[in-house]
């Protein structure tokens, strides 16, 4: 390592931990507004709240029927990671092990769905499934929050499977192990982290991907992110603290799943996956 | 070649010539995954681009010449410039020079964990949180106060600065952990060389780092840019959704859901696609300006 020892050089990097420091206590401190608001009674022109209560997290159960928002939350998130892992981890094993023609087209095609926001094709698309029917239904919902995720897992993957050596393969088949034998008792053990990590990464951006989900939820489908969205956008009508406890419901269910993500995989890969990807092939 | 195939490529059956060319039983695996995204990503946009030359009313160009015309629409593209260049620019100053300290850290993990929480949480908790923390009777406000900076609480939300700095929490931690990600892939050797031969920190970073990172930065750019130019909750929530931040997804949110006029919303949300594809292709096109090449080290 190389060390800078001028004056100036010192002053530089000083700089560069006060610009962290500064954008680091401004985030937790905007986290922990809500959290203190969510347990405060009153909090009006005072540092902290005049005084603590839990009653905000029944109000706001009650009120915003949590209970049911939070069953079609998990349904819509575990049908999303069930789904995108059949047809992600399939698709990444074919792209994995075969060149084909064609093939950087496929690849095109895998990765726009990551680089285009969701709002620019998410109106087109909910156009296209209120048209046929599903729009504003519990598959309306699953088939839009699909269009990331089967990509994002796909790209996950392909280093995964690439790093498995065929000759384990070829050798299963040698003694005689049909393709679903070999699936089950060969690959899948092997591929069982890398598939873990990406399906949970998937669960977290499921349950925080907002547009998509707002796009085709009708009343029935909404998940907790959309509905914490309406009661922030008709504030006044609830009380700020019902709507900052339901913040805090929607922050645990967010984060739970991110703290299990993060013992399978690097913070930098939840946002460099293309990345990732290039550097193994 | 030259030389017409052999005989026996002839005698081979399709199923054999097809492996041949890597088209077998484990090549067919990629076709629902491919199907799937024909059909939910690539036959709505086609869908969208044919639906907006059909307007409720007007000929074929009619929904775009209504945006060319009307300052409430075509505003909205400049509105989101407006806050998606800056917030992009300011991301990439702020992430390159804490990137390349961060580099040098033994336990980057804390860091980093702490820095995808906002991009964990979303733009809705974001922008509820910083309701809060920004509003007139929020610490941000209070804390200026204290050290005696403002004598009068600012106003930072219901604005441009709200939907600003809500861009800034999400896109900062996005941007510098993919900035970081570029940063880490470059071989130390190469900066170590430099300093062996006497550059200075600045010289090693202008003449050695810069040149490998630019082709990294400019994806960095672009994805960072493509993300704030689709602000759309944040604006909503945390702006002022009527006019100074009344963004183009906002624009193609009311025309579909609030005038049902699907038509409309489809050519204003090919507009939005195409902005941001302009962008794009303008910075990949700078970027081809500058040396591309290996970030490993060695020789070659």
């Amino acid at each position: 390592m190389i060390r800078d020892t001028t004056i100036g050089a010192k002053l530089w990097i000083t700089a560069v931990w006060v610009v962290v420091g500064f954008f680091i206590v401004n985030l937790l401190a905007m986290i922990a507004t809500v959290i203190i608001s969510s347990f405060g009674t009153r909090w009006l022109g005072t540092w902290l709240p005049a005084g603590w209560t839990t009653k905000w997290y029944f109000t706001a159960w009650a009120e915003f029927q949590l209970s049911d928002v939070l069953i079609v939350t998990f349904q819509i998130v575990f049908t999303v990671v069930a789904l995108s892992g059949l047809l992600g981890v399939t698709a990444a094993y074919a792209l994995a092990r075969r060149d084909f023609p064609g093939k950087k087209l496929i690849m095109l095609l895998f990765l726009l769905p990551l680089l285009v926001p969701p709002i620019t094709f998410g109106i087109p698309l909910a156009t296209v499934l209120y048209q046929a029917g599903v729009g504003g239904t519990f598959w309306g919902v699953v088939l839009a929050n699909l269009v990331p995720t089967v990509p994002f897992v796909i790209l996950v993957m392909i280093p995964f499977i690439e790093q498995i050596d065929p000759k384990v393969e070829a050798a299963a088949r040698v003694f005689g192990a049909g393709t679903f034998r070999l699936f089950l008792h060969v690959l899948m053990p092997m591929l069982l982290p890398g598939i873990l990590a990406s399906l949970l990464l998937v669960l977290v951006r499921t349950v925080a991907m907002f547009e998509l989900t707002f796009l085709t939820a009708g009343p029935t489908s909404q998940t907790l992110v959309v509905a914490l969205y309406y009661s922030v956008f008709a504030s006044g009508v609830r009380a700020v603290q019902s709507i900052d406890a339901m913040a805090v419901v929607y922050m645990v269910t967010t984060l739970v799943w991110l703290l299990i993500a993060l013992r399978f995989v690097n913070p930098t890969q939840i946002v460099a996956r293309a990345k990732q990807q290039q550097s193994a092939a | 070649m030259a030389v017409s195939s052999p005989p026996v490529y002839d005698r081979l059956s399709l199923r054999q010539r097809l492996a041949l060319r890597g088209i077998d039983g484990v090549t067919i695996l990629v076709l629902p995954a491919v199907l799937f995204l024909l059909a939910v990503f690539v036959y709505p946009f086609i869908y969208g681009l044919i639906l907006s030359f059909t307007p409720k009313e007007g000929g074929i160009f009619a929904n775009y010449q209504k945006f060319f015309s009307d300052p409430f629409l075509y505003d909205t593209i400049l509105t989101t410039l407006w806050l998606a260049v800056p917030v992009t620019v300011i991301s990439i100053a702020l992430a390159l020079p804490i990137a390349f300290r961060v580099r040098l850290m033994t336990r980057q993990r804390l860091l980093t964990t702490i820095l995808v929480l906002p991009v964990t949480l979303g733009t809705v908790l974001v922008a509820e949180g910083l309701l809060n923390y920004l509003g007139p009777q929020g610490w941000f406000s209070r804390t200026l106060m204290l050290l005696g900076m403002i004598d009068r609480p600012l106003k930072l939300t219901n604005n441009y600065w709200g939907v600003f700095s809500s861009l800034i929490i999400t896109g900062f931690p996005f941007t510098f952990l993919l900035t970081l990600s570029y940063v880490t892939g470059i071989d130390p050797a190469l900066e170590q060389a430099a300093a062996t031969h006497g550059a200075k920190s600045w010289q090693r970073f202008r003449f050695v780092l810069l040149p490998l990172l630019i082709p990294g930065l400019a994806i960095a750019f672009c994805l960072s840019f493509v993300q704030a130019f689709a602000v759309f909750p944040s604006a909503v929530l945390l702006g002022a959704p009527a006019g100074p931040t009344r963004v183009i997804s906002i624009a193609a949110y009311q025309a579909a859901f609030e005038q049902y006029d699907y038509s409309m919303a489809s050519a204003i949300a090919m507009i939005m696609a195409a902005v941001q594809l302009a962008i794009v292709v303008a910075i990949l096109a700078i970027r081809n300006l500058f040396y591309r090449g290996s970030t490993a080290g060695g020789k070659g």
